[in-house]
């Protein structure tokens, strides 16, 4: 492969594999302050 | 996620609904990654920039499908119905957008559920790979036994039989409910799918001539970047792949718990997509970099999508790979549960849509979308004039169906109803990720601009030349026919009644129901 194709090859996985490791890791952080029944403060 | 006294909410548990925002989550993505996912990303890439086209592709994830799918959450999750029970609450003239959603979507699983009983069958001929020396006349004479285009009932038993298993596999599904039919199948069939094409990329990357597929993949062409028609593609890949605009997100959403983080949830899904196609890219470009190996040609001769793809070039690599059997089971064995978990999100549209008019019970209304839906596909594609037709209906239901009726709906949406602003609050109530009017800027402007752009020229070349060289009268009654008879099909579903027990008045926000909900008033 060339330089230049595993470059890019990596930007996609870093760009799009860890953007879904943050949208995880966002969603899963924000589940444990969900307040139950508890209405919500706007 | 859904507490479990919002779940057994009288109203709610009535309709169906999932369990947990996880199974919600699973559920979207099994309908988001499909075929096209598998077929369709690694050569729209490698076509269009190759390494380059990360950029547009980016630019059109962020852009416009994220924020579309958000769109097709914040109207299912707001207005807790169908689609068209959603625009109905919306406006009342807006319930003829979700009938041509429904229509749409039951055309379209007609045809899909072919392409999983062929590939269910594939996944039995790499076993012993029955198409011999010559992939491709095998699929067309063998197995398919394509005949001249025309409407003809000599079936074809090896695509009758598993046809019919499809359509009992889809019946089961979705008349055992939301949660322990659509949404147990996807617990358990994303997961296994994830581990099968896990196991066939690494198959795949220790090939030879890997390398070669991929840097025939990754290497970047700068230059296209310059070419409107690589943008073009991009937001098209990223439209097509998300399974948007055309209620799937719809109807799913109407069946998460209130309190759930839409939007969270909503870029989880929106990065698992891409995710499952970055993957899907490199499988099929290191098998593609084989195949041009041990034929002594270059990546470009061997590279193609779609059915050519899947039918052709993948049984010629799993006749001359190692442990091509393998490679065939796991990539058949992918295709029909992407292909299943994307099918059954399709005919849920349907379901939900009938349900809600009528009032129907979930067996009912899945016995009376299902059985004829099946009997359809059955008569139109398990015969030896198939082929043309469902090539034909594909091309025109995607471009002049879903694409047509996204532009429409999000356009009505913004400018008619003036919905954006309350849709947007509505995601805001609950959410690790506030939306800005950024979001109704991509929404309202950016989004119909772009796919008003891909229709017109879409629109061009389907008037330039007739599509496939298939004869006049296939393109003009089952192309043309099949995009305006969906429509044909809305204005008359909207003209009739709905059930007196249905509510069409818009369910109270989520901030008077939480102070209601003591009192026991119910949405619908």
């Amino acid at each position: 492969m060339s330089g230049s194709a595993v470059v890019m090859m990596i930007v996609a996985m870093v760009v799009i594999w860890g953007g879904l490791g943050l949208a995880v890791v966002n969603l899963s952080r924000y589940s444990g302050e969900e307040p139950g029944e508890a209405p919500r403060d706007l | 996620m859904a507490s479990p006294s919002e779940a057994a909410h009288p109203p709610e548990a009535h309709r169906g609904a999932f369990s947990s925002r996880r199974v919600f989550i699973l559920a979207a993505i099994g309908s988001a990654a499909g075929l096209g996912n598998i077929w369709r990303f690694p050569y729209v890439a490698y076509e269009n920039g190759g390494g380059a086209f990360i950029l547009p592709y980016l630019v059109a994830l962020l852009g416009a499908g994220i924020p579309f799918l958000l769109f097709d959450y914040a109207i299912g999750h707001r207005f807790r119905g169908s689609a068209p029970l959603s625009f109905r609450r919306m406006s009342r003239t807006g319930e003829m957008l979700g009938w041509w959603q429904v229509g749409i979507c039951a055309v379209i699983g007609v045809y899909y559920a072919v392409i999983i009983a062929w590939a269910l069958r594939y996944t039995i001929f790499s076993t012993n790979e029955a198409w011999g020396d010559d992939p491709n006349g095998f699929l067309f004479g063998e197995f398919l036994q394509v005949a001249d285009p025309g409407i003809g009932l000599d079936f074809v038993p090896g695509v009758l039989v598993p046809l019919i298993l499809v359509w009992v596999v889809v019946l089961v599904i979705l008349g055992l409910g939301v949660q322990r039919g659509i949404g147990a199948a996807s617990v358990v069939f994303i997961p296994l799918m994830i581990v099968a094409f896990l196991a066939l990329v690494v198959q795949a990357l220790f090939l030879p001539g890997a390398a070669q597929g991929l840097n025939a993949l990754f290497t970047p062409d700068w230059a296209a970047l310059a070419d409107t028609g690589v943008w073009a593609a991009a937001f098209g890949q990223i439209f097509f792949s998300l399974s948007v605009g055309f209620g799937i997100m719809i109807t799913y959403a109407s069946y998460v718990g209130r309190r759930t983080d839409m939007t969270g949830s909503g870029l989880v899904v929106g990065f698992s997509n891409s995710a499952f196609e970055l993957l899907a890219g490199i499988g099929v470009f290191a098998a593609l970099g084989f195949m041009a190996q041990a034929n002594g040609v270059s990546v470009d001769e061997v590279a193609t999508s779609g059915l050519g793809l899947a039918f052709i070039a993948f049984p010629a690599i799993i006749s001359e790979a190692p442990a091509g059997a393998l490679i065939g089971v796991l990539f058949f064995g992918t295709l029909v549960l992407a292909g299943i978990t994307s099918l059954i999100s399709v005919i849920e549209v349907v379901i939900s849509g009938v349900r809600d008019k009528l009032d129907l019970s979930r067996t009912a209304a899945t016995l009376a979308v299902v059985v004829p839906s099946g009997l359809v596909s059955v008569l139109l594609f398990a015969t030896t004039t198939g082929v043309p037709i469902l090539d034909t209906i594909d091309y025109f239901i995607n471009r002049f169906g879903i694409v047509l009726v996204a532009v429409v709906t999000v356009l009505v949406v913004t400018w008619a109803y003036r919905e954006l602003p309350d849709l947007r609050a509505h995601m805001n109530l609950t959410t690790s990720f506030p939306l800005g009017r950024w979001w109704m800027v991509l929404v309202g402007g950016l989004t119909p601009l772009v796919l008003t752009f891909i229709l017109v020229q879409e629109f061009r070349d389907a008037l330039a030349e007739p599509y496939g060289g298939y004869p006049a009268w296939l393109l003009t009654f089952l192309g043309w026919g099949s995009a305006v008879g969906v429509i044909v099909f809305a204005i008359v579903a909207a003209l009739l009644p709905w059930s007196k027990r249905t509510r069409l008045d818009k369910p109270a926000s989520l901030v008077t129901v939480t102070s209601d909900r003591s009192s026991g008033k119910a949405e619908r």
